[in-house]
């Protein structure tokens, strides 16, 4: 039972609905280059953003999350699968029709230092979408991206300066004018505090969410940290070896948390605080055995397996109302609730 | 009290560049008692991890030196230790756990022989001798399969093993200081949590001293039990870690623990109580208190006088501030 999505009609809550989305990525081997295999980075993902929400998409380094942002973005072809943004599949699309609707979905990426060009003005970084989408004239675009300075607390004169006359936390202001700069409906959040300062990581916060609700933002928020998941999303999506394993409302999330990796994530954020932070915890040990080719992926990991976990996949299962988990604790492999 | 293993009066690192020179130590002093897990936090530039290579003596020269102050270590002054006793400290005495597994590991040498590098260096064992040693630290740190493992290259192993490996290391010559400069930034967080764990656990077993330096005041409240908060160089605040976290008294701190997301205090509101500004730069500080650009109690004495001492109030701790 699947989230139930791409069959009904686009209702404008749904922003991006993704279909079984899978990005596999071929293994060569040898002299030759022969295919040994899949790395399967992203396996078959169903998930929906609502208009002007943010979604959390949380999942330790490796499990695919930033792979399904670009692949949302059609920077990679996805193996499989569709992705619906405003209601049309963005699979498939000619590249003019994409062309177009590039322009309501933007990306703000993790490091404010390789992502920004170094020999371009920052005024050149924030102008080039106005430019490449033809919108007004030189004039009007040199007045937007003085505007756009401003908006995200920078100087309007800072636009001839080059990438490295500013600091961390400003670059970053100058990546999310970018993404800005076309009135997006969706901005991908790829990690866009990790490289900064606490104290900047803060300030950087509060600039999204004052965005958002002036511009009726819609966040995909991509990131490893919970704790900042945890203040700036309204569901999270947890994501392990390239699939959802749960998704719920946030207090829902944090206070129920139902698959076995979300809690041991959750219990392994160090707290800021040193009576809470030294409780005894249950800590979820690496991997000694691969995930079997059936099984479940968390399965090697789980301190709570039990046996159909190893012989079969479980399916994303709605548990509670708007709470959706991958476990057999949860339903037997044939579907029904335990 | 423990006796204090390592004691710190007034380090002065300085950088000597083109465009002057950056005070990145500054007159900074701390004692460290025996057996203790002692941390040193801010944010990057605020000197904590030169404060740690000036201890090794590792700060590089030129633009860097060491040019003021004395860093007591057992009884001795490191800055006065000529080369080669200060090369025999290293490793054996006081070693240290670097942030990246992957760039401090020889990516040619399997991790068995470079653990018993340390072993060998410092003390007259055969390869042998060192290699089943090196295996029985692996163990110790928790890597399964030891005899095995010790001839994997570093590639073949994960991040977290990786930690491992170096933490192994650290501890082959059971040194009496170890100097952990963001042990656990590189980690994903449920990797994290083992390192801490093992960390505490050596430390207890052992009874080594370890000076934790960080940016993220969730390990430091796991694992710290005094903690030194430095700014721009300088210390601004020291304390007992439970008063830091429930009586924080300098600005800087009061703001770095109102913008940490998903703390029980901040999470009543939407915005996060950011501090404003950014850290000024070391060529252009301002003068009187560094704070005073970002700090939203400042007031004229704060621009005028020259920085304040540390100083401690009736019942708190010491802090580098004119509120007190």
């Amino acid at each position: 039972m699947p989230e139930p999505i791409t069959s009904e009609p686009f209702i404008d809550e749904n922003l991006l609905v993704l279909r079984n989305i899978k990005k596999y990525y071929p293994l060569t081997s040898g002299f030759l280059r022969r295919e040994a295999g899949m790395v399967k980075a992203v396996d078959g993902v169903d998930l929906t953003v609502r208009r002007g929400e943010t979604l959390g998409l949380v999942g330790e380094s490796g499990c695919g999350k930033s792979t399904l942002g670009r692949v949302i973005l059609k920077l990679e072809e996805p193996t499989e699968g569709e992705i619906a943004f405003a209601g049309q599949n963005l699979v498939g699309m000619p590249r003019k029709a994409l062309h177009t609707i590039r322009r309501r979905m933007q990306i703000i990426f993790q490091d404010p230092y390789s992502s920004l060009n170094p020999r371009q003005t920052a005024g050149r970084t924030i102008g080039e979408g106005l430019q490449i989408h033809n919108v007004g004239t030189p004039a009007e675009r040199k007045e937007r991206v003085r505007y756009l300075l401003e908006v995200v607390g920078l100087q309007a004169d800072d636009l001839n300066h080059y990438p490295h006359e500013f600091s961390g936390g400003q670059r970053q202001r100058i990546g999310i004018a970018r993404a800005l700069a076309l009135q997006p409906e969706l901005i991908i959040c790829d990690e866009p505090l990790s490289a900064l300062d606490v104290s900047i990581q803060a300030q950087i916060i509060n600039l999204l969410q004052d965005l958002q609700e002036q511009n009726r933002l819609t966040y995909l928020f991509i990131s490893h940290d919970l704790s900042v998941v945890r203040h700036i999303s309204d569901r999270i999506a947890v994501m392990y070896l390239g699939c959802l394993v749960e998704l719920a409302e946030k207090r829902e999330l944090f206070d129920q948390p139902l698959h076995p990796y979300t809690q041991a994530l959750l219990q392994a954020i160090p707290a800021p605080d040193p009576v809470a932070a030294r409780k005894p915890r249950h800590i979820v040990h690496d991997p000694s055995t691969q995930p079997t080719l059936h099984g479940c992926r968390f399965e090697p990991r789980c301190p709570q397996a039990i046996s159909p976990c190893k012989t079969a996949r479980p399916p994303l299962v709605e548990y509670s109302s708007n709470h959706w988990v991958r476990c057999f604790q949860y339903f037997d492999p044939a579907g029904n609730l335990n | 009290m423990d006796p204090v293993l390592l004691e710190v009066n007034d380090l002065q690192t300085y950088f000597f560049t083109e465009r002057g020179t950056a005070r990145a130590v500054d007159g900074v002093s701390f004692r460290v008692p025996e057996a203790q897990v002692f941390g040193i936090v801010g944010e990057s530039g605020c000197g904590k991890s030169m404060t740690a290579l000036s201890i090794m003596r590792l700060i590089p020269s030129p633009p860097g030196r060491i040019v003021g102050g004395e860093i007591w270590f057992n009884g001795t002054n490191l800055l006065s230790l000529p080369e080669d006793q200060m090369q025999a400290l290293r490793g054996n005495k006081i070693s240290m756990i670097f942030q990246e597994p992957m760039t401090s590991l020889n990516p040619v040498f399997r991790v068995g022989d470079q653990i018993a590098e340390v072993l060998q260096r410092h003390s007259a064992i055969t390869g042998k001798e060192a290699l089943d040693q090196a295996a029985e630290l692996l163990e110790k740190v928790g890597i399964p399969l030891p005899t095995v493992r010790i001839k994997d290259y570093p590639h073949q192993m994960s991040g977290g093993m990786r930690q491992r490996v170096m933490i192994a290391m650290a501890i082959a010559c059971r040194p009496r200081l170890i100097l952990a400069d963001e042990p656990t930034t590189a980690l994903d967080v449920t990797i994290q949590a083992q390192i801490l764990e093992l960390l505490k656990h050596l430390q207890e077993s052992i009874r080594t001293t370890i000076l934790l330096i960080t940016h993220d005041l969730g390990v430091v409240a796991e694992l710290a039990e005094q903690v030194l908060v430095m700014y721009a160089g300088r210390v601004v605040e020291e304390a007992p870690v439970i008063d830091l976290f429930h009586h924080p008294l300098h600005p800087y701190t009061k703001g770095l623990m109102r913008s940490i997301p998903g703390r029980a205090s901040n999470a009543a509101s939407r915005r996060l109580e950011a501090i404003q500004g950014v850290v000024p730069s070391l060529f252009a500080l301002p003068s009187g208190c560094k704070f005073n650009t970002r700090c939203p109690y400042a007031f004229e004495r704060c621009f005028h006088d020259p920085e304040p001492d540390l100083r401690t109030p009736l019942g708190g701790h010491p802090v580098r501030c004119w509120l007190y």
